[in-house]
């Protein structure tokens, strides 16, 4: 509601009263008209009456502003039983005075027209149901009624003219409906949408037997408004109206990151994975493995605590959980704990908008962080591309402003041309994955490669992306001398690899044997010389002490030759002399 | 409508003074209202003099009675007996509408 605070001008504008009907006050940008009439038109079935029925209650319930129905079809009782279904409780609302109904039944047959009349005695009745609860709020349904029970049409108009004027001066915001007339005529007497100041237009179209409500403000005195045609749905909780073009692209970002659950993968996107809040699409042919990445992703939010909703378009809940199960991912503990929610359709079941605003009002309950879509590519059976592409901008746009992360799951059917794809939301997104098939050597094997990855570092790398019973792994692919090879192919060569490996060790250690046995050889050697180097040693050794001895000897022999030749005593023999 | 008299005769018997009970409901003082009693009283008299019992209500006085009555258009005179309901509305200023409403034989 920012658009009414934005406003704020230095001359009173228009006052508006909150209808709180789910988007129609924001592409009315406040509501209707305070104290003026509003027309509503459309065909038979349009839910004119629905749409001002939930103005009056709405008006009661949330806003405190009383209201008067006149129904000038339904009989109270049926209006009561018709509106039950919605959850408004008409009986007790007029008990409680918030309400009043009125059913103003006029039937040609049983009147006789006597000359000049005036319709005072509606005016006088209507006056005194607003006076009774203090009515801010009134519904006139269907007017035009009158036409066909009364034949003084010149009367007619005069009076529907000066009831506008009257209902103005009562000052209560009116709703008035009409049918809608042949041709271009917005209502049958093409009378009210001049007097009105309000005009909206409700359509139901049927395109490819799948029906659309629509609805376009076709005139709003003194204040801007949403121009297109909406659409709305009705379901258990009465109107839900979509503003398509909310897009101000003007959101809050974050820069938190949530990891993928696939630890490899977190490492190609800048190692940290997503960032919050942003839109992923994991795109690929079929059995690539784009489920057992959204259960990882589902899996590993809700390991975090946090909730998630996954909106299965293809697969029932139970087939999920069962295939998951397999790859070692337990969704039933997460779905247990009310941390996950599984939501199961069937594209066909109901129109885009429906599933829109079906997502919408389980996100608005569920409040999930993380919201998943598997698949959206069967969307297209019930739109054109357009139209599919609309609905999810839409999505995405919305999404971001919940500040929920969102990962779509989407078939690429092509096979060749991979990145024609995915309704064209591929540039819509903040970061697409793709898996694609890499056939090879009579095999099947999967290569994942992030297309972008906006605001984050990211590999260029295609990964293979091998599911096993342990769940979801990237492996490097081998690069060789023959491209990129990847399964049974990459294995061989790495085995290969690992044989000439094993084949350069032998060799290398079987050297190196050699050596220390030369060294051993060497050594023996080393010590054999020493040991002939010491016996050498040692005999000259010997000879040297020989020598010395012999010396020795012969000195003392001379001296004693000396000593006896000198006479000196004979106490020793004589040896020797000169 | 001579059906209906001579059902009527026959179950009373003989014709009941007050047999026409007559509403008119009107809004004060406007002249639709005005020219409309004047123009039922004169009919009164001169076609059921002494069989009606009128009674003109200002609905303005009693707006309570709009939604009970259902009324929508006014000056709104409703027939209330002899036999089944009916509803004129206007001024009364066309005696044969007003005639056959009130199931009498029209005039010429």
């Amino acid at each position: 509601m920012s658009i009414i605070q934005n406003s704020k001008s230095a001359y009173p504008t228009l006052p508006k009263t909150l209808t709180g009907i789910t988007g129609l006050d924001e592409i009315t940008e406040g509501g209707l008209p305070t104290g003026r009439p509003t027309l509503i038109c459309g065909e038979a079935g349009c839910g004119k009456t629905l749409l001002s029925i939930e103005f009056i209650v709405r008006g009661a319930t949330e806003f405190n502003e009383p209201g008067v129905f006149v129904a000038f079809e339904e009989k109270s009782d049926e209006l009561a039983m018709n509106v039950a279904s919605l959850g408004f409780d008409l009986k007790k609302l007029q008990d409680e005075k918030l309400l009043r109904i009125d059913h103003v039944h006029i039937d040609r047959s049983e009147i006789e027209e006597t000359g000049e009349y005036d319709l005072e005695g509606l005016f006088i009745r209507l006056g005194y149901a607003i006076d009774s609860i203090g009515a801010k709020r009134i519904v006139l349904d269907t007017l035009e009624n009158l036409f066909s029970g009364l034949d003084n049409q010149s009367v007619l108009r005069m009076e529907i003219r000066r009831l506008f004027g009257w209902l103005k001066s009562k000052g209560v915001t009116a709703i008035i409906t009409g049918e809608k007339g042949d041709g271009n005529s917005l209502t049958r007497q093409g009378l009210e949408e001049y007097v009105s100041d309000c005009v909206i237009l409700l359509d139901h179209r049927v395109i490819n037997q799948i029906s659309t409500r629509r609805l376009r403000i076709i005139k709003y005195r003194g204040t801007v408004h949403g121009t297109n045609e909406y659409p709305f749905l009705i379901d258990e909780d009465g109107i839900s109206v979509l503003p398509v073009t909310s897009l101000k692209l003007a959101k809050q970002v974050s820069t938190e990151r949530l990891s993928t659950g696939i630890p490899a993968l977190d490492e190609m996107l800048g190692g940290k994975g997503f960032y919050r809040g942003g839109s992923t699409l994991v795109s690929g042919t079929a059995g690539t493995g784009k489920t057992s990445i959204s259960a990882y992703f589902a899996n590993e939010t809700c390991n975090r605590g946090e909730r998630c909703v996954y909106f299965a378009m293809e697969e029932s809940p139970k087939q999920i959980m069962r295939n998951m199960r397999s790859i070692g991912v337990e969704l039933q503990k997460h779905v247990d704990a009310g941390l996950l929610l599984f939501n199961a359709t069937r594209p066909n079941m109901y129109g885009l908008e429906m599933h829109l605003v079906a997502i919408h009002k389980l996100i608005k309950k569920f409040k999930p962080s993380v919201v998943i879509m598997d698949p959206i590519t069967n969307f297209i059976n019930v739109g054109s591309v357009s139209e599919v592409k609309n609905m999810l901008v839409r999505l995405i746009d919305f999404l971001q402003d919940e500040h929920i992360t969102v990962m779509f799951t989407a078939l690429s059917l092509n096979t060749i041309v991979n990145e024609q794809t995915d309704e064209g939301v591929s540039s819509l997104v903040d970061s697409w994955l793709l898996v694609r098939d890499i056939e090879f050597n009579g095999e099947r094997n999967r290569g994942l490669y992030v297309m972008k990855a906006r605001g984050m570092k990211h590999s260029n790398q295609v990964r293979e992306f091998v599911i096993s019973d342990e769940g979801l792994n990237l492996i490097d692919v081998y690069l060789g001398p023959d491209g990129v090879l990847t399964g049974s192919a990459r294995k061989q060569q790495m085995l290969l690899e690992q044989t000439g490996q094993a084949i350069h060790d032998h060799s290398i250690s079987r050297k190196d044997r050699e050596i220390a046995r030369k060294r051993k050889v060497l050594e023996a050697t080393i010590l054999s010389l020493n040991s002939e180097y010491e016996s050498v040693e040692e005999e000259l050794n010997k000879v040297y002490l020989e020598e010395e001895l012999k010396k020795q000897i012969l000195e003392k022999n001379r001296e004693e030759i000396t000593r006896i030749r000198r006479g000196e005593s004979g106490r020793s023999k004589p040896t020797g002399g000169k | 409508m001579a059906d209906k008299d001579i059902e009527f005769t026959d179950y009373e018997g003989n014709e009941e003074p007050t047999a026409y009970v007559l509403r008119l409901f009107i809004t004060g003082a406007s002249p639709n209202s005005i020219r409309a009693v004047e123009n039922l009283n004169a009919l009164c008299e001169k076609y059921i003099p002494g069989q009606y019992d009128l009674k003109i209500i200002d609905i303005h006085q009693q707006p309570e009675l709009a939604e009970d009555e259902d009324i929508i258009a006014l000056p709104l005179l409703i027939k209330k007996a002899p036999g089944k309901e009916r509803r004129m509305i206007g001024d009364m200023s066309n005696t044969n509408k007003v005639l056959k409403g009130l199931g009498l034989p029209e005039i010429n």
